[in-house]
Parts: structure tokens; sequence; C-alpha cells
């Protein structure tokens, strides 16, 4: 049973229904037991860096830790990914779960000397995937993946791969069973598919 | 690289997919579910679903069309028509769309941007505009005027300052429609799209006028006398099999566009 963790940041209907296209089972679950006891969980989640202060306020950081600790893999979806971090600009009085140093920032004003719009929406490519990445087993180079957010984490030993806008960032990291994805796996058709399908196979 | 994307519209009346031609002659396109599914095996980097009878008794239907077509859709989902109140938002996310498309609403009560933000993120709350060229002013494109109601009413609302307050209550996107270039088939208004997109940091779809990869490759251009637009929607030229989104973004490629392939 996949635990699809719920702390109010958006909609949850895309990705449940995804991991369901595939054949997982899932369980909607705000209960600190549930996330303890699970075989997988993820942390989906859109909008805003403080709605993670839920995680905090119901307990779920701790559990999370634990089942992380007793090898459970973890995917978090976008604003799921940068709670892997120690936190982000954009809440700076909520914490993240520090399993990956460093801060997401806001994208730049400008790059280069140009403009750069933000949030970074649309299809965008992936590069530099590790070839023992798991989680991307099976993702071409370049393939195109979907997001939607204007944060972003910092690139450090632990990404999986980057996407280039402002410059690279993380668009995927992993680290043994923690691992979490910038874009829209759900949104991002084929190669989004492909990604669900190696976590649920994990 | 970030890739400009091509959104393919369905206009749906009644749990259908239809077409005017010029607002009458309403042909039957087919099934909204059906004609997504194909717009995105065909390349459709999005999927946009406006209701437009938007009537109160049909919101069931609205809402059970929106349930069969975001089932096995795994592309990004906009839902728009006759969303009046974050409540309205909810049941069509809650339904499987990943947007929501607000206009005259939008500016009946502004508010209604931030209130579905809240709790859905600012990236799920697209703001159209129906835009009109102001012939007579000064400056004609800069004083293009915001109408509503199906494009029937007149706000006295500029463009672009509608767009950037829209961007500052929390819009995500700005889908701009130009009233003077839609169902023509004769290119985007690039100029007013120009006008919109330098105006604002969001991403600009822009809508109305698209009939061949040239209008695309124009309208995304951001070059001098480009669109300078992030995305581009357009309806009729795909449901009757015209071109499909990969011919149509390898002819971009061709013209220098970065494209999903």
């Amino acid at each position: 049973m996949i635990q699809v963790i719920d702390y109010k940041a958006g909609n949850l209907t895309s990705v449940v229904k995804a991991l369901n296209y595939l054949g997982a089972e899932t369980h909607i679950t705000q209960s600190p037991d549930d996330v303890r006891g699970a075989d997988k969980i993820v942390l989906p989640g859109v909008g805003h860096f403080r709605a993670t202060q839920l995680l905090h306020d119901l307990q779920l950081t701790e559990a999370t830790r634990e089942a992380i600790a007793r090898g459970v893999p973890f995917l978090g979806i976008c604003v799921g990914l940068q709670w892997l971090y120690q936190g982000s600009t954009e809440a700076d009085s909520t914490d993240g779960l520090c399993a990956f140093g460093g801060k997401c920032e806001r994208f730049p004003a400008t790059h280069n000397g140009a403009e750069l719009k933000s949030p970074h929406v649309g299809w965008n490519s992936l590069e530099d995937i590790r070839p023992d990445s798991k989680l991307l087993r099976g993702i071409a180079p370049g393939s195109f993946v979907y997001y939607t957010h204007s944060w972003r984490a910092p690139v450090s030993a632990d990404t999986a791969a980057t996407t280039s806008y402002g410059g690279a960032f993380t668009a995927a990291v992993e680290r043994d069973n923690v691992m979490g994805v910038q874009f829209h796996p759900e949104k991002s058709g084929d190669a989004g598919l492909q990604l669900l399908r190696n976590f649920i196979e994990l | 690289m970030l890739t400009k994307r091509i959104i393919a519209c369905l206009d749906v009346r009644a749990g259908r997919v239809v077409k005017g031609i010029q607002f009458v002659d309403i042909i039957d396109a087919g099934d909204p579910a059906e004609l997504a599914h194909r717009h995105a095996a065909a390349g459709a980097d999005e999927i946009v679903l406006l209701d437009i009878t938007a009537t109160h008794e049909g919101r069931g239907t609205l809402i059970d069309t929106v349930k069969r077509t975001a089932e096995k859709l795994f592309i990004p989902f906009t839902v728009g028509g006759g969303i009046r109140s974050a409540e309205d938002a909810e049941s069509v996310f809650l339904a499987g769309a990943d947007k929501v498309s607000i206009n005259s609403s939008a500016i009946a009560r502004p508010e209604l941007i931030g209130e579905i933000g809240a709790s859905f993120g600012a990236q799920a709350v697209i703001v159209a505009i129906d835009a009109k060229r102001s012939p007579n002013a000064a400056d004609p494109v800069g004083d293009a005027e915001v109408y509503i109601a199906g494009g029937r009413k007149p706000t006295g609302l500029r463009v672009v300052d509608w767009a950037i307050e829209a961007e500052q209550r929390g819009a995500g996107e700005i889908l701009l429609t130009s009233m003077d270039t839609d169902g023509m088939r004769n290119g985007f208004d690039d100029e007013l799209t120009a006008r919109v997109s330098q105006a604002v940091q969001i991403p600009v779809i822009a809508s109305g006028g698209a009939g061949n990869a040239q209008h695309f490759a124009n309208v995304f251009s951001n070059a001098q006398g480009g669109g300078h637009a992030d995305a581009a929607l357009a309806a009729s030229i795909f449901h009757f099999g015209i071109t499909d989104s990969w011919a149509l973004k390898r002819e971009l490629q061709l013209h220098g566009i970065p494209v999903r392939l």
C-alpha cells in the first residue's frame, strides 16, 4: 500500500489517479501511524512551502523520518521535493525534513542579462541523468517533463537529474530510498508514468 | 530548454465538443474524453475544456465530463466556464482538473483569483481575458479593452491593466483571446500578445486566429514584432484533422522555436 500524504496543499487527485492507473494501491492519509507502517510514501503538493508546516503540526515529520530510517521508499513531488531540504526562502520559519542540505530559493529575476519569467511553467528537458538512479531508469536524457514552480532546489551530489532554467537546478534527487522530483510525473505523459512505475516497482 | 506549449481547446456544450463558425452553425465535433486523448496522443502539451453554455443545470454534466476526460489523461488539464466561486473550482479540481480558467467571474469579483489560489496554488488559476482593440483610441493596442459575457459586454478596463492586476492578485497564467483575430485563421494578435506578455511575469497563452504553423511561429517569437507568447491555444484546426500537434511542432522546430517532440 502506498500512503499518499494529504497536507492540504493542492490537489491529490491527479497523483492518486496516475498511481492507480499503473496498478498501485493507494491510501490517502494524515495519520502518523499510517506513515510509520507504510510500504511506500508519496508526498505530493503544489503551492506554498508554508503548507508543509501542517506536516510538523500533525507529527508526520517524525513518522516520515522513522519510515525512511527503516528503508521505506519515499517520493516527494514538487513542494514535496523541496520539503526534503532544510527549508525554503518562501517560508523561512518552516523547516524542511533536512534529508538533503541547502535551502530552496526563488528563481532569479534575470539570468545572463535577460529577464527570467517566474513561475517556470511548462515542459522542460531532463539533463545529467545519473546512470545509477532507480527512479529514472529507462528515461532518456532530454525527455520532457512538466513543471510549474517558482522556487527550486540547489544542485548537489544527491541530484539525480537537472533541468536548466535560469541555470541548472535539481529536477530529481535520490539517495538510497529517499527521492524527490520537482516536476509533476503525473502530468508528464509517458516519461512521468515511467518514473511512477519505477517507484511502484521498488 | 523550456519549450513553447501547444494547447488544444475543447469547447463543450451539454457534454459534447462543438465548434461554431463565427458563433453560428454549431457543428458537433465529438466526445470530449475521446478528443482529449486523441489530442494528447497527437502531441498536444495541454488540454483546455471550456464549458461554453455553463448553465446551472449543466453543472452535473460538466463534472461528469471532466471526470471522464481526466481519468486517463496524464498531461495538464484546464477547465473553464461558469466557475463563479471557490466551491465551483473545488468541484472541478476534485473531478480531475489541474487548473481552472476564470473570466467574467474574476472581473465581477477579483478576490476570487486569490481565493482559489489559496487552496489550490497560484499555478492552478488561469485568468482568461477576452480583448478587443480600441480603434479610436490614441494607442489602439495599448488601450485594448476587456470584454465579458462571451465578448458581448465591454468593461471599460484596459487589457494590460487587468492582466497586471490579475497577476498581483495571484493568477498563475493569463489566457489572452483576441476578439479581433478569433475564428479568422489569419494569425494571432501578435502585437497585443507582446504588450501583455511584457507587462507581466507570469506566462501568457495566446488565443484566437490560429490557422497555420507560421502563425504559431510568429506569436511564439521573442524577436521584435513577435508575440512573446509562452503558449498558444487552438481549437478547430485540430478537431477536423487539419493538423496535429506533432506535425505543427516539427514545423515550428524548423522555425527555431523550442518545442516538446
